[in-house]
């Protein structure tokens, strides 16, 4: 096993001696998606024409199904089938795991008349048009005996308990701490039940090849799709291929196998034919995960310098009764500021409505809504400037657990984004600038988000034609995946870009856990980097062992890799040319990677800075960014344009955590009030004006041999309190209830007298 | 049978009543760069142009285009050359997910096509006067199209930059 120091030595991507690493070419992929050519997993091609499925949806939150009718549909124009609990095909019962190394359990579709939440798979129909399939789903006669449930997250506290596992954590002694602290603050933020809104709703296109099934599903990890459809449909992994080349958004709502990829392959089987199912915008909603809402009590105590002597972040969240989750809003408290005295915990209220899950930096984004508006409250109560409040709380090593941090430019990031953003004509009273009829105020907040690396593979093939291709059953969700493990394949081979090609998404190709939790860059390309080392040892192996390279009898170790050649002294050889006597099928590597031994000896985290400048309208209360601006530290950089994308678009989720985005439960019905796009809120293009990021100059050498580290979540960490920072500074209005709407503002400016 | 020219070549097509346009092209006519995002007209990820207009390619049923001319994403570029607002999208990174991407570009097409001919929009300022192309002006004729993975400043440049292409 590998250690830190290890990866400290300097290397082909830290030297980057050609020059594309960090470079900002354009997405490897991107010709493909702007001709619309990119076939999504309800696109690709089949082998024969295909049937549609349509999937029914339960209208009750919790009960039982007493009678259920599919004769008419069944008889419908076009149908071929239609399955509800009492006629669909046998599968393995839920949480089964005949293969002990599956990542993931059965996961069967219509699996009984138990309805544990609206919007839950209750009929399937297939027919040989969507629309004949469509029209027979509203022939179908369901009688359900309804139960009592739990729907309403906010009037359930009380039946709040525990995390499962989880221990509240603790440092000092918070009760003592607080009391004597000479300034505190006490509130409670609420942050509201979100959706991911992928714009591709989950689709697959499955068909059967033997005994072998082939889908096409839209899924953030690839092993993980597969072995779930191989444990529900109790075949080995082996006998599922599962492709997931492009994915129209996952955010983390495609983590996981839905019913689409099941009863796709099912009806496959069963018809003998391919099969498209897709889910409806509303079945996306009530059907796949959503980030729960969380209820946080933040205490802040401080001495008069502002410096912290207690903190505490209590978090209450929900999930489905039968899918545990916890949104762990609090645990990123643990890490960032200095303060001897600490508190931090969750609790789960268990409801009776779909699941909850991993959205785009599950803990941090609603989280730091809480956290980081307290700091700018206490910040006015103590007379300091935020940034100054924050600075006189860095601490010198993770005031958690006493680690030292792997690096951490958090302070530069503030002063960097102060010095950009124009921080200093920020004016301190609240409500002091107006334009017209608009209070204008600016607010910043900081960001963190931690950084992994899980363990990966990839494969790596040199062909007689000069080009690498590079392998693996890894993801691209729009993160840039295929673009940034080109460049490093480039890089660590002395290869130009046009003789890299990457392959993704297909379980058949060396594992890697997918896209998630902002590891995908670090991990998918530590597992390339090492592979294309693996691939430089067996070619300067094979070079030196071979009486037709010029490099023959020459010591393997010293040979280096430049412009498509492999190089020693004055001579050099074609990497085409190697691999070309290496036989029809070229050379082929594997390697890997794996978390150094030590890794978790420093705190490893990216840091960011947020500031924004809004307009709140003093007749309407609708709030409007003006601009906004962050400075992110983040590692090494592979590619500075998609880099920055992925930290913008981030932003821009927490505008919408901020403004718009939210989702009641309805209360009648256990269903989501809102089912569409017209319905939440996402922001569009005309919400968004003069948004604009910078990534510091970093190399994380504690994180693995690239230095490099994750950007996808950081961006929305503490975007959303940067703005609730600065409608308070515009107009007085410390609102903890999100999403900040004009019926609150207003309200709120009403109680104030404005 | 409805007949439709989708892209510069002819169809007739016997097309169930209920079909939509977007359906149309992907189920029947094989042409699934035009994405479905929501079905219901909310998201823009279905946009075309129809007649040089852009719609929501769901909104509407296929039989009600017999002898339409259909515009696609698939239609835009010349051979291997690039229509300049596809470069201008892939040139300023104006998508992730690239789900939406379609769409986005039919409809920055259109828009273009819109401000040359002079069309207002809520963000027009004069509404006789020729249309400025301002930052606003974009912003506010793009908001029909959704990106959920957030691209709107890069989508911004990608307009400017292919507006600036055909000036």
């Amino acid at each position: 096993m590998s250690t830190v120091r290890d990866w400290a030595a300097p290397n082909p991507v830290t030297e980057n001696r050609s020059g594309l690493i960090g470079k900002p070419v354009d997405r490897y992929e991107g010709r493909l998606k702007v001709t619309g050519t990119a076939a999504y997993a309800y696109e690709v091609e089949t082998p024969a024409p295909p049937l549609y499925g349509h999937i029914v949806s339960s209208t009750l939150a919790k009960g039982r199904i007493t009678a259920i009718d599919t004769s008419a549909a069944a008889a419908a124009p076009g149908v071929v089938l239609a399955w509800s609990h009492l006629n669909v095909p046998a599968q393995a019962a839920r949480g089964t795991r005949l293969n002990p190394r599956s990542q993931r359990a059965s996961n069967p579709a219509l699996e009984s008349d138990r309805v544990e939440h609206y919007g839950q798979s209750v009929v399937f129909i297939l027919a040989d048009t969507p629309e004949n399939a469509r029209a027979a789903g509203g022939l179908v006669r369901i009688t359900y005996a309804a139960e009592d449930a739990d729907l309403d997250f906010l009037s359930s506290l009380d039946l709040a308990g525990p995390a499962p596992g989880e221990e509240d954590a603790r440092v000092g002694d918070f009760e003592a701490g607080y009391s004597a602290s000479e300034v505190t603050v006490d509130d409670t933020w609420f942050s509201p039940l979100q959706n991911h809104a992928q714009m591709e709703p989950c689709a697959t296109t499955a068909w059967w090849e033997g005994d072998k099934v082939v889908v096409h599903t839209s899924i953030q990890m690839v092993k993980g799709g597969q072995h779930a459809l191989a444990e529900t449909l109790g075949i080995p992994s082996d006998r599922v291929r599962l492709f997931t080349r492009y994915i129209g958004g996952g955010f983390g709502g495609k983590g996981q196998a839905y019913d689409d990829l099941t009863l796709a392959a099912l009806a496959a089987r069963e018809s003998g034919r391919p099969v498209r199912v897709a889910y409806t915008r509303q079945q996306m909603f009530q059907a796949t995960i959503h980030r729960p809402a969380v209820q946080m009590r933040v205490r802040l105590g401080a001495d008069r310098s502002g410096r912290l002597n207690a903190m505490a972040l209590e978090a209450v969240t929900h999930c489905a009764r039968n899918a545990p989750f916890v949104e762990h809003a609090a645990s990123f408290a643990r890490n960032l500021y200095a303060a001897p005295h600490r508190l931090t915990g969750h609790r789960l209220v268990l409801l009776d409505i779909p699941h909850a899950g991993a959205m785009r930096a599950p803990g941090e984004a609603p989280g730091m809504l809480s956290l980081e508006c307290a700091m700018d409250e206490l910040a006015e109560k103590l007379g300091l400037d935020p940034i100054e409040l924050r600075i006189r709380n860095e601490p010198e090593v993770d005031p958690d657990n006493a680690k030292p941090f792997s690096v951490r430019q958090l302070v530069r990031c503030m002063q960097e984004g102060a010095q950009q953003f124009g921080w200093s004509r920020r004016h301190p009273t609240p409500g002091a600038v107006r334009d017209g009829r608009w209070y204008v105020g600016m607010g910043m907040a900081t960001a963190i988000r931690g950084n992994f690396l899980l363990p990966a593979k990839a494969g790596l093939r040199l062909t007689g034609d000069g080009l690498a291709t590079l392998t693996q059953g890894m993801t691209d969700i729009g993160t840039g995946t295929y673009t940034i493990l080109a460049q490093i394949t480039g890089e660590t081979l002395g290869l130009p870009l046009d003789q890299v090609r990457v392959e993704l998404g297909d379980s058949d190709m060396p594992p890697a856990p997918g896209s998630g939790g902002q590891f995908g860059a670090a991990t998918a390309g530590s597992a390339a980097y090492e592979t294309a080392m693996v691939m430089r040892r067996r070619l300067s192996e094979l070079a030196a062992g071979d009486p037709r390279s010029p490099l023959y009898g020459e010591d393997p170790t010293l040979m280096d890799f430049a412009n498509g050649n492999i190089v020693l002294g004055n001579r050099s050889e074609s990497l085409a040319a190697l691999a070309s006597r290496a036989g029809p099928e070229g050379v082929y590597v594997e390697g890997g990677i794996s978390p150094a031994a030590d890794a978790r000896d420093w705190s490893q985290h990216t840091y960011g800075a947020q500031f924004a400048e809004v307009g709140v309208d003093s007749v309407t209360g609708e709030v409007r960014l003006r601009r906004m601006f962050g400075v992110f530290a983040a590692g090494r950089i592979l590619n500075a344009k998609l880099a920055k994308s992925q930290i913008t678009g981030g932003m821009i989720w927490g505008v919408g955590a901020a403004l718009t985005e939210s989702n009641p439960v309805d209360p009648r019905f256990g269903s989501f009030l809102h089912q569409d796009l017209g319905g939440y809120l996402a922001p569009v293009h005309a919400d968004i004006v003069n948004l604009d990021a910078v990534l510091l100059d970093e190399a994380d050498d504690k994180a693995n041999p690239m230095g490099i580290k994750g950007v996808g979540e950081l961006g929305i960490c503490g975007a959303g309190a940067a703005i609730a920072n600065a409608v308070y500074n515009a107009c007085g209005v410390r609102l903890r209830d999100y999403p900040l709407t004009p019926d609150k503002v207003l309200a709120a400016l009403e109680a104030k007298g404005l | 049978m409805t007949t439709i020219r989708v892209n510069g070549v002819d169809h007739a097509v016997d097309v169930d009543p209920r079909t939509s346009l977007l359906d149309l092209l992907r189920e029947r006519l094989d042409l699934k760069g035009t994405k479905k995002g929501c079905d219901h007209g909310q998201c823009g990820a279905c946009t075309v142009l129809v007649n040089g207009v852009r719609i929501n390619a769901c909104l509407s049923l296929a039989v009600m285009h017999d002898g339409d001319e259909v515009l696609t994403v698939e239609g835009l570029a010349s051979g291997e050359v690039l229509h300049p607002v596809q470069q201008a999208f892939l040139t300023e990174d104006a998508f992730q997910c690239g789900y939406c991407t379609p769409g986005q570009i039919c409809s920055a097409v259109g828009l273009l096509a819109e401000v040359a001919a002079g069309q207002p929009s809520e963000a027009t300022a004069d509404l006789d006067g020729p249309v400025t192309l301002t930052d606003a002006e974009i912003r506010e004729r793009m908001s029909g199209n959704i990106c959920r993975c957030s691209a709107y400043p890069q989508i911004l440049a990608a307009v400017r930059r292919a507006a600036g292409a055909a000036a």
